[in-house]
């Protein structure tokens, strides 16, 4: 058990503080590679993009930007206060909705984001995984031969593209699924069957969009893994003492082949939430990335460095909690 | 009595990749019996096409591998069963395991990685049997592979978790859960070291004792066929060049090729310095004329350029496939 | 090399769609040449004209011809790829050789940087980034910063190619017979890490044009600049599917559909052929 901890746990958490270390470092550095001031540049984009502020607010603003951005004291002392702030949750203000904080814009965007994020990735992961294995190991049969000429199809489309074009199809010429949102403007959110209802309604495209391209990738992973497993001594043995097919598929098969699966989960989170805050933006879904999107045409620089924050925060927890779970799917690593 | 029965089998791997189709015949026109109660060893270099044969003899033939001709007749008493025509599922169902079981080469890793070992035994008996009480099973089990020398806590443990000899044992001791009519047991002790190779080969000729059942050896370590083997076939690029009782194999080979093999085993206290064959073992995919060795045999004629050697029976059970034989010139 | 194109466009069907699509792109890239309009400047012919013989692709709200138009749209978007391509193959084949080769700490503090940049989640950073350096960004830039994210995957297959390539039998004969490490870098291994290079360029390629389809959709890129990006944000501005004018959205998609289709092809089919066991795998019994 010791040698687990040791050798697998530890490298995997101190390399989980490694990553939020850079990222939050990049995240610092950015901003202070602009020539122009900071402070200024803000407070002149947010007059010019009509937003009532009176006078006082232009002050309180100024402070709070010089303070936010941590401008006093040297970069080393910067640097120290912007952890410091961070670790105490304090993202500051957003500029657009001043005085709202900004972790109060993120906390009401994040759930949107997860859910959407959880669901398409927990449905694509499994059906692509269950259906790849599928592929290779029932070659003959024509649905899933289908399948795999689809997926191959859509694999390279960007995600933006592929909520596009469900969009033009399914809401533009066959107006089934909403164009936006997730739930009728003016509507409160609270949590009724009604509202979970209209909430599942808007949220089918954006998942749609999600899950078929994460479908057809998890799809291509798994199958070339497959027909590289089915050529591994155990299978084949498996195979000569008789055993059938559909046991050999999922105790020899799908068990081994998992295992790269989630390791490539792990990898690829950070895609896979890029293209959730894409179609997000698509379909005006209220998750993060929408946020981001409003807080680029408003010019609002902290809500931007606090989604990114989040961003690096979040996705590398993700990956933290995904080496958790491997070692109960690998008994390779749990006993060395 | 004869358990299997072969006869001019051909057995060849087609491939047609980017433009360019390959034959490789891996078994070409072998015909050979296997008796109850014996262990058969199959002997000769790599590439000579062992493992096909082995393939054809245990029904294990996938593409691009097809059996072309001949035809492979079972008698398991029982019954019987002609391995060309039999089904797939009837196949898995009646035979596999229960009659014929197969150990394949590297058994380091005929473990499934990400389950315990008890499973793989499980998942056997379960298929072909079912398992009604599971305590009373494992009390089996636990007996089973005590009695072939294995700790009983071996069952609870992963493959990885065992040493290379013990995971051979453990697929030993899978093969015969069933006590079936003939085990194949592929290169058994290759990457083992002499210590544990005695203790996998022991274990076999227990086995084999003890249920009078037939095992099917194949190695190309000619030391342990003189150990363990009644009979032994030598097999050359793809054809049983000469096949007999191991004693007089070893004592008295009559085929050049054999006669090779057994010369170039090394005896305690013989200090003459061993030749070895030149050339290399033929190209399965383009083999040489008439009799295959003939390019690295050192007695040729010129008949054995063109004209394939037959088998002749030099006794009751000594066959060779020699022109020289057959002209009394060796 | 020709007798491989020969070879794959013979036998793999995915390889001669692949050429096919990519044949079409890289010629439409080539007419920006002798393209009659000036892509910078707006309103030159009538708007909102449909498909037409004049006008193949029709033309925009802005008064854009769109064919010509997605021309040089589709020069830009390669040359982007290009640029983050060559950038990024140098930071990875240099931390691949160098972690490979040295091994030991190096090794783990150079993989643990590289698996930090693979978890890290680049667009909201270059959301960041792009959002201070508005409207600055040029092509260029943009080409730089992507590759300088996106070397992390090749990274660490380089090293992986290069540790099993260290302890094959003819590098262990090389050195032994004297030949210095550059040598044996350059003409034995070489040979065996380009193939998979060239594989991850191709997937390279895919992530940064999408990358910058991504951001300049959210406006953050030079959006005077014609890449496949600024066709579609400029189309979202006029409200081009509101207007009727669907061929301004429907000319970038079909060209970048027949972009990433093509390449993604490509990468699948050069690398069943490279990989040895899946090019046998390709079999008739």
């Amino acid at each position: 058990m010791r040698k687990f901890v040791l050798n697998y746990l530890i490298p995997r958490i101190l390399q989980y503080f490694l990553v939020i270390f850079l990222g939050v470092t990049i995240t610092f550095i950015i901003p202070r590679l602009s020539p122009v001031d900071p402070v200024e540049a803000q407070i002149n984009r947010v007059m010019m993009s009509g937003s009532q502020v009176s006078p006082d607010a232009v002050i309180s603003l100024r402070e709070a930007l010089t303070e936010m951005y941590g401008l006093e004291g040297s970069p080393l002392q910067q640097y120290f206060a912007f952890w410091g702030r961070l670790l105490r949750g304090d993202l500051g203000p957003s500029l657009a909705t001043f005085p709202t904080p900004v972790t109060t814009l993120l906390a009401r965007a994040m759930p949107w984001t997860f859910g959407l994020l959880m669901t398409s990735i927990l449905i694509s992961w499994i059906v692509g995984n269950i259906l790849g294995a599928l592929a290779s190991y029932y070659e003959k049969n024509i649905p899933i031969q289908i399948v795999d000429v689809l997926s191959q199809a859509v694999r390279p489309i960007p995600y933006y593209i592929m909520a596009l074009l469900l969009l033009v199809f399914f809401a533009y010429y066959w107006p089934i699924f909403p164009f936006s949102g997730a739930y009728p403007p003016g509507t409160q959110p609270n949590w009724s069957l009604s509202f979970a209802l209209t909430v599942i309604r808007h949220s089918t495209l954006p998942l749609l969009s999600l899950v078929l391209i994460g479908v057809g990738g998890w799809f291509i992973g798994m199958k070339s893994l497959t027909s590289n497993i089915i050529s591994e001594d155990y299978v084949v043995y498996a195979e000569n003492a008789g055993l059938r097919k559909n046991r050999i598929l999922s105790q020899y098969i799908m068990r081994n082949a998992m295992l790269p699966q989630i390791t490539g989960l792990a990898l690829q989170i950070g895609l896979i939430f890029s293209g959730a805050l894409i179609m997000e933006v698509v379909f005006g879904y209220p998750g993060m990335g929408t946020l981001t999107f409003q807080a680029v045409m408003a010019n609002d620089y902290s809500l931007i460095m606090g989604i990114t924050l989040l961003s690096i925060i979040g996705v590398a927890t993700m990956v933290l909690i995904l080496d958790f779970i491997y070692p109960l799917f690998d008994p390779r690593v749990r006993h060395q | 009595m004869s358990l299997l029965k072969m006869e001019d089998v051909r057995a060849y791997y087609r491939t047609e990749v980017y433009g360019i189709s390959r034959s490789v015949r891996a078994v070409d026109g072998v015909s050979m019996e296997l008796h109850k109660n014996e262990i058969y060893g199959v002997a000769g270099e790599s590439s000579c096409g062992k493992t096909t044969l082995i393939k054809v003899i245990s029904g294990t033939v996938k593409p691009p591998l097809r059996i072309e001709s001949g035809s492979i007749h079972y008698n398991f008493g029982a019954f019987q069963m002609d391995m060309r025509k039999i089904d797939a599922e009837e196949m898995r169902q009646n035979v596999r395991w229960k009659e014929i079981s197969y150990v394949m080469q590297g058994s380091m890793s005929v473990l499934n990685p990400v389950r315990k070992i008890i499973r793989s035994f499980e998942d056997i008996v379960g298929t072909h049997q079912g398992i009604p009480d599971k305590k009373a099973f494992q009390e089996q089990m636990r007996g089973h592979v005590m009695k072939l020398g294995l700790p009983p806590d071996v069952l609870n443990l992963y493959p990885h978790q065992l040493s290379g000899g013990m995971r051979q044992r453990v697929a030993i001791a899978l093969a015969t859960v069933f006590n079936p009519s003939l085990i194949i047991a592929d290169e058994p002790t290759t990457a083992l070291d002499v210590v544990v190779q005695r203790g996998v080969l022991h274990m076999l000729k227990d086995i084999q004792a003890e249920s009078a059942n037939t095992v099917l050896l194949v190695t190309h370590d000619l030391a342990v066929h003189a150990n363990v083997a009644d009979r032994v076939g030598i097999m050359y690029a793809g054809r049983i060049v000469e096949e007999g009782p191991t004693q007089v194999i070893f004592q008295a080979p009559r085929h050049p090729y054999t006669e090779h093999l057994i010369n170039s085993l090394p005896m305690i206290g013989d200090k003459t310095v061993k030749k070895s064959l030149g050339g290399a073992p033929p190209n399965l995919a383009d083999p040489p004329s008439g009799c295959r060795f003939h390019p690295r045999c050192p007695l040729a004629m010129d008949r054995c350029r063109t004209e394939t050697p037959e088998m002749i029976m030099l006794s009751e059970r000594h066959r060779v496939a020699c022109h020289l034989v057959e002209e009394g010139r060796a | 090399m020709l007798t491989v194109t020969r070879d794959l466009l013979k036998y793999d069907g995915r390889f001669r769609v692949a050429f096919v699509f990519l044949v079409i792109i890289v010629i439409m890239a080539l007419l920006t040449v002798v393209s009659p309009y000036d892509p910078k400047k707006t309103f030159m012919v009538p708007q909102d004209l449909p498909p037409s013989l004049e006008h193949p692709f029709g033309t925009n709200s802005r008064g854009q011809d769109l064919f010509w138009w997605m021309a040089f749209a589709v020069r830009n978007s390669l040359m982007l790829g290009i640029i983050c391509a060559i950038v990024s193959r140098i930071i990875a084949i240099f931390v691949g050789m160098v972690a490979g080769y040295r091994g030991g700490v190096i090794d783990r503090i150079l993989m643990s940087i590289n698996d930090s940049f693979v978890v890290l989640p680049v667009l909201p950073i270059l959301i960041l980034l792009s959002f201070l350096l508005r409207g600055k960004m040029s092509l260029w830039m943009l080409g730089v910063l992507l590759g300088l994210f996106g070397w992390p995957w090749d990274g660490r297959l380089i090293r992986s190619q290069v540790l099993s390539l260290k302890e094959r039998a003819f590098t262990r004969t090389a050195v032994y017979s004297g030949t210095t490490p550059l040598l044996i870098t350059m003409r034995e291994h070489l040979p065996f890490v380009l193939p998979v290079v060239f594989a991850t360029t191709i997937n390279n390629l895919l992530w940064s044009i999408g990358m910058e389809v991504t951001l300049s959709v959210l406006g953050l890129s030079d959006v005077t600049l014609p890449t496949i990006g600024t066709a579609i944000y400029w189309a979202n501005q006029h409200q081009a599917l509101v207007a009727g004018v669907w061929w301004w959205l429907g000319a970038p998609i079909l060209i970048a559909v027949l972009l990433f289709l093509g390449l993604y092809l490509l990468f699948s089919s050069v690398n069943e052929f490279i990989d040895p066991r899946t090019r046998l795998r390709r079999i008739g019994a």
